[in-house]
């Protein structure tokens, strides 16, 4: 099982550093600004996030990412679990999902900030909204699989309704619940650069525009570097470990 | 004074074929503390009886009252142990008890009991599943209900592991005294261990049979009284136990 981990670990870095060489390669054959190498993008980063806004901005994006998300997997959860559980809202409201999930981001982007103005709030709802069909979809599947044979247990131990719950009911959605967070989180971030470039005047999305009418190359690397950095460490520290707690009882 | 009082007129289900009418006029008492065995062929309703009993379902012609007050406590084990997968074998057997000081340690004692203390932090798929359905015994035991509703709670396991849960059961049983349902489609396991034997008919089912029974304990399902009474039985009513499945076996 270690020797196991311990030669992932390896393959990863292996991948990791790979890819690096190759980048510095290709940049060194290209030895065109338009292809700036790992190291100068490396020195550009420290250096905006010394004496630029990218922590700033990194953050700022970080706070969006997180309303929206928080939001996105609760409306888009109650939606797909009353789908699951419920024909007659299943059918009434199917339509709307297929619709939601076909409607290019770029529209709901736009019709936010048309109707709700150019602030915050319509820009995490945009976000948000994005998110919510695909969440409802995948909950909407847990839902339907919910095994009515331990809600029956649950039933005849005559359990309160929150350990019903805790115990009984929410884990057999955890896996869904995972698969969409997952999903959600990388779909989010990038429509909030979108959001961000369109209608904001902070935030990792409105600074890449600014480099990218400057063509400065080297910084939408760095910021773009920054913030992959971000996901990944979420993604490892935060969402496979819970990954790993909450699926520990299968064989 | 019985525990347990039923008296189903009818209970039908619509399915695409119409309606399937499950039970019919089905009554019976069984008093406190009597283990009391529900044989029937497959389709006879006993699944159905045994759900409308725990209060699974309302939906049924007739009136069933539980003994005690509010109809006291209830243990239940099913056909398969549906143990919830995520929580270990400690839990699974808490979840039968309210959450208190001293109820992981009744749980533990329970489990013990069972000859499981290795296994309290085990999860179900870690378990055989001989040590999976002493475990669904545990949670329907840790609370000392009045009434203990089995549906079948053996079947699909070899003939010693059974023969040992039985076992079990009957310590327990003895120990404790709740009034037992044990529903059963084997004619040998109803008459190793009953008090009486309730005979159902195929679909729609109705008690058709009511037989008490005093064969001293302990018996066996392969001992020569429970052997010499399901001959008896077999002669005197060739109809009845036409379509059980430990029957159609020794037809075979």
């Amino acid at each position: 099982m270690v020797s196991l981990r311990l030669s992932d670990a390896w393959l990863r870095s292996l991948s990791a550093v790979t890819l690096l060489v190759l980048w510095q390669a290709a940049a060194g054959a290209a030895a065109s600004p338009l292809l700036p190498g790992p190291a100068a993008v490396a020195t550009a980063l420290a250096k905006l996030a010394v004496d630029g806004r990218l922590l700033t901005d990194l953050g700022i994006t970080l706070l969006r990412v997180a309303a929206s998300f928080a939001l996105a997997m609760a409306a888009g959860s109650a939606i797909g679990i009353l789908m699951g559980h419920n024909r007659r809202v299943d059918g009434l409201f199917d339509l709307w999902l297929v619709l939601g999930l076909n409607i290019p981001a770029l529209v709901i982007i736009f019709l936010c900030y048309l109707w709700l103005g150019l602030n915050e709030v319509a820009a995490i709802v945009a976000v948000a909204l994005n998110k919510v069909p695909n969440t409802a979809v995948i909950l909407r599947e847990g839902a339907r699989a919910v095994d009515r044979d331990l809600l029956q247990v649950a039933d005849v131990l005559k359990l309160s309704r929150s350990r019903r719950l805790r115990e009984v009911y929410l884990p057999q959605l955890y896996p869904y619940l995972m698969a969409a967070s997952r999903s959600g989180l990388s779909l989010i971030w990038k429509i909030v650069l979108v959001v961000e470039l369109v209608g904001r005047s902070n935030g990792v999305g409105f600074q890449l525009g600014v480099y990218f009418q400057f063509f400065d190359i080297t910084s939408i690397l760095a910021y773009t570097a920054s913030f992959v950095a971000v996901m990944l460490a979420i993604e490892g520290w935060a969402m496979r470990p819970l990954q790993r707690r909450l699926t520990r009882w299968r064989a | 004074m019985s525990a347990l009082d039923v008296a189903v007129t009818r209970k039908a289900y619509r399915s695409e074929r119409g309606e399937i009418v499950a039970l019919a006029d089905v009554a019976f008492a069984v008093r406190a503390g009597q283990l009391a065995c529900l044989l029937g062929p497959s389709g006879s309703g006993k699944t159905t009886l045994l759900s409308l009993i725990a209060g699974l379902d309302r939906a049924y012609d007739g009136k069933i009252r539980r003994g005690g007050d509010a109809g006291g406590r209830l243990g239940m084990v099913f056909q398969t142990p549906r143990l919830m997968p995520w929580l270990t074998a400690r839990d699974n057997v808490c979840l039968a008890l309210d959450p208190a000081p001293g109820s992981a340690a009744r749980a533990e004692k329970m489990l013990a009991d069972m000859q499981l203390g290795a296994y309290l932090d085990a999860f179900p798929c870690q378990l055989s599943g001989g040590q999976q359905r002493r475990v669904a015994l545990a949670r329907a035991f840790v609370n000392d209900p009045d009434l203990l509703l089995l549906d079948e709670p053996f079947q699909s396991l070899d003939a010693p592991t059974a023969q040992h849960l039985r076992d079990l059961l009957l310590a327990l049983w003895s120990r404790r005294r709740p009034t037992i349902l044990f529903v059963t489609h084997d004619l040998r396991e109803a008459l190793s261990l009953g008090d009486r034997v309730l005979f159902l008919s195929a679909g729609p089912g109705r008690v058709v049979l009511d037989l008490p029974l005093d064969l001293p304990r302990p018996r066996s399902p392969d001992g020569a009284a429970v052997e010499a009474l399901r001959k008896r039985l077999l002669e005197s009513y060739p109809d009845l136990l036409r379509g059980l499945a430990s029957e159609q076996e020794s037809a075979a």
